[in-house]
């Protein structure tokens, strides 16, 4: 049966890396980011690569009126149609302080927009009974710090939408992972030089294609995430708040 | 890998500190530094100390691929590798793989590599049907018919502008196996005999290069060619996670390893099947095999002479074989005439690859081994070099001035200058 894999946020390193997986395993991939040209790239990549299809769609997370060009595209292919969220912003919290209308587009970009789009699409995974759902969130969503606790509040709220969601879609066949990867050598963190148990877009992919086939619900990425934010979650507020880690 | 990150080329003896970005986007790729791919150039040709670089690795799609006719565009930083991996089982290769997969497209066009196929299939660059330079601000596409700009661009290590994509004729493949035969070539002559005699579409000899006396020149001759059928599930590559001591490629252990490994194909020859990758990219398979060497790295000798030569490079190879510096990673190869560039190396003959500890013995062999091979009428190979002077190599590329004057017209600032454009002072 036909695997199709709607990837929102599609010009990612992550992204990119996890298209080219599910390519050379012969699914079909609909591409759905702003830059038309960007996807149209990454679609001849991944048919080259053996995806029996790819098919670029306009997406911007801010702009709703996008959402519907995605699913009528999803919606017409046939067979298990699966979907992964890579979309999301990081500005540094200092750009933020100085124009607090950034948030408004952070929480577009890493929760209202790809959540949104999730709920328009999980009535047809609930109709096919299969399909899975991949979303990226961020281990800087398990608790507010002071680095980048806008970025944190919209994963932590995607996280729970996930979630959620899991809780609903999972009685219908339809398997939920949350991936909360620390620190990864992609683009979005070049300018922040060397990062504490850094990992690579490729070794996130690998990571989250091995809990698929486990069905694990939530994904440290590295692993050694999983121990450090529980740790770091149990810090209680009084002696959090006066720390800067 | 930004802000004043210490790097260095495959040898790690010369080492650069600089500002490196690594962008994703093409658009985000500034003409006014270097670019660099994966560094397995030795020396310092990827080198800009004290300036920036722009690592093009994270820019390596495919952008259109005609499976009918084997033509492929992608971006500069994919990998050689990538590329076999993909194709060969959907019945191409790329036409020229030189024998590190790790080599990005961009890089292979700057050093004009050639492969196991030379003496049949010319270089890189012959294959190579047009490529996009970024020139300043502006994008320019050329091809063959270009003339100057194109002969100073395939071989020219970068210093034409940022190469962004090119399009490849690809060369047909039966499958992603190789059907390898290997033979004993027992000493010199008969190894040299072997190499001419070769009709296979991939030759390559590997050679003893700690063998003395009747020994002298002795090796396995591997044949190759593609075929298909089941392939053994690869094994996990393996990575060398800290720097040796500095006497793991000491001489008595480099002796015992070669002599063993010399044996380990039987006095009949043998013929196996072999996954493409363990034949083109042998070494590939242990990470970072670099470190091997220590944290001082190493040098890799490599010249070609030409035919009527071969006596002088014989006598090079017994002048290393005296010296017990040379390392197991010797390979001897026979090479047609086909180059693309004016700074290209290949040149009808026989060229002989050998890697040497970074010690001071070894710089006094290598430079020996330049004057010989000047003497020869032969050259060395830039993406090798890290030791030579700019006289030496300016007398061994008779068509560098050519190169100098489209180089000094595509980049009159002297933006894409590395370290080793410098070091020879290549750029006058």
């Amino acid at each position: 049966m036909t695997e199709t894999w709607i990837v929102l946020g599609a010009s990612s390193t992550i992204a990119k890396a996890f298209i080219r997986s599910v390519a050379e395993q012969g699914a079909h991939v609909i591409l759905a980011g702003r830059r038309m040209d960007d996807l149209d790239a990454t679609a001849a990549d991944a048919t080259a690569r053996g995806a029996e299809g790819a098919t670029p769609v306009m997406f911007d997370a801010r702009d709703p009126a996008t959402f519907d060009g995605i699913l009528d595209v999803a919606t017409s292919r046939p067979g298990t149609l699966n979907c992964a969220v890579f979309v999301g912003s990081m500005p540094p919290q200092d750009a933020i302080d100085a124009d607090p209308s950034i948030l408004d587009g952070v929480i577009a970009d890493s929760l209202t927009g790809p959540a949104r789009v999730l709920q328009m699409l999980a009535p047809h995974l609930q109709t096919r009974g299969t399909g899975a759902i991949v979303g990226v969130g961020s281990v800087a969503g398990d608790r507010g710090r002071v680095g980048n606790y806008v970025y944190g509040a919209a994963k932590a709220g995607f996280a729970t939408y996930l979630s959620g969601l899991r809780n609903a879609l999972g009685r219908h066949g339809v398997h939920v992972l949350t991936v909360k990867p620390g620190p990864v050598e992609t683009a979005m963190t070049e300018g922040l030089g060397p990062q504490p148990f850094m990992t690579t877009a490729d070794a996130v992919v690998a990571d989250i294609h091995k809990a698929l086939q486990k069905k694990r619900n939530t994904l440290y990425t590295k692993w050694i995430w999983w121990p450090v934010m529980t740790v770091i979650k149990l810090i209680p507020e009084p002696i959090f708040k006066k720390m800067s880690i | 890998m930004t802000r004043n990150t210490s790097y260095s080329g495959w040898g790690r003896a010369l080492r650069a500190t600089g500002d490196i970005t690594r962008p994703d986007d093409v658009r985000r790729v500034a003409a006014t530094a270097p670019a660099i791919g994966n560094r397995r150039s030795y020396g310092d040709a990827p080198l800009n100390d004290g300036g920036a670089a722009t690592d093009m690795t994270r820019i390596d799609r495919i952008l259109s691929f005609d499976r009918e006719v084997g033509v492929i565009t992608v971006e500069a930083g994919m990998r050689l590798g990538e590329l076999a991996r993909i194709l060969a089982p959907q019945g191409w290769l790329p036409a020229v793989l030189p024998g590190t997969g790790f080599a990005t497209v961009g890089g292979a066009i700057a050093m004009d590599v050639h492969g196991k196929n030379h003496h049949h299939a010319g270089s890189f660059c012959q294959h190579v049907m047009a490529l996009q330079l970024l020139q300043g601000d502006k994008t320019r596409k050329i091809t063959p018919k270009t003339g100057a700009l194109w002969k100073a661009t395939c071989g020219g290590l970068g210093q034409t502008g940022v190469i962004t994509q090119a399009t490849l004729q690809l060369t047909p493949a039966k499958g992603d196996l190789m059907l390898v035969t290997e033979q004993r070539a027992t000493d010199w002559d008969h190894h040299i005999a072997l190499l001419d005699a070769s009709t296979a579409p991939y030759t390559v000899g590997w050679i003893d290069a700690t063998a003395t006396g009747p020994s002298l020149g002795r090796g396995i001759v591997e044949e190759g060619e593609t075929c298909r059928g089941l392939r053994p599930a690869p094994r996990a590559a393996k990575t060398i996670p800290l720097d040796a001591p500095h006497w793991a490629l000491s001489g008595p252990i480099v002796k015992a390893f070669n002599a063993a490994y010399y044996r380990r194909v039987p006095r009949s020859g043998r013929t196996v099947v072999r996954p493409l990758q363990d034949f083109f990219f042998p070494l590939d398979k242990i990470h970072d095999w670099n470190r091997l060497y220590g944290k001082r790295g190493f040098h890799q000798f490599q010249c070609v002479v030409p035919l009527g030569q071969a006596a002088a490079l014989r006598h090079m190879l017994a002048t290393i074989a005296r010296s017990g510096l040379a390392s197991p990673l010797a390979v001897l190869k026979r090479m047609g005439p086909g180059r693309a560039g004016h700074m290209s190396f290949p040149m009808e003959g026989y060229t002989l690859a050998i890697d040497f500890p970074n010690r001071p013995q070894a710089r006094r062999l290598i430079e020996r081994l330049e004057d010989a091979t000047v003497d020869a009428g032969g050259r060395l190979y830039l993406a090798k070099d890290a030791l030579s002077t700019g006289g030496a190599i300016k007398a061994m590329y008779p068509d560098h001035p050519k190169w100098a004057a489209a180089a000094a017209k595509a980049d009159p600032e002297g933006l894409l200058k590395t370290d080793m454009i410098r070091r020879l002072d290549l750029r006058t």
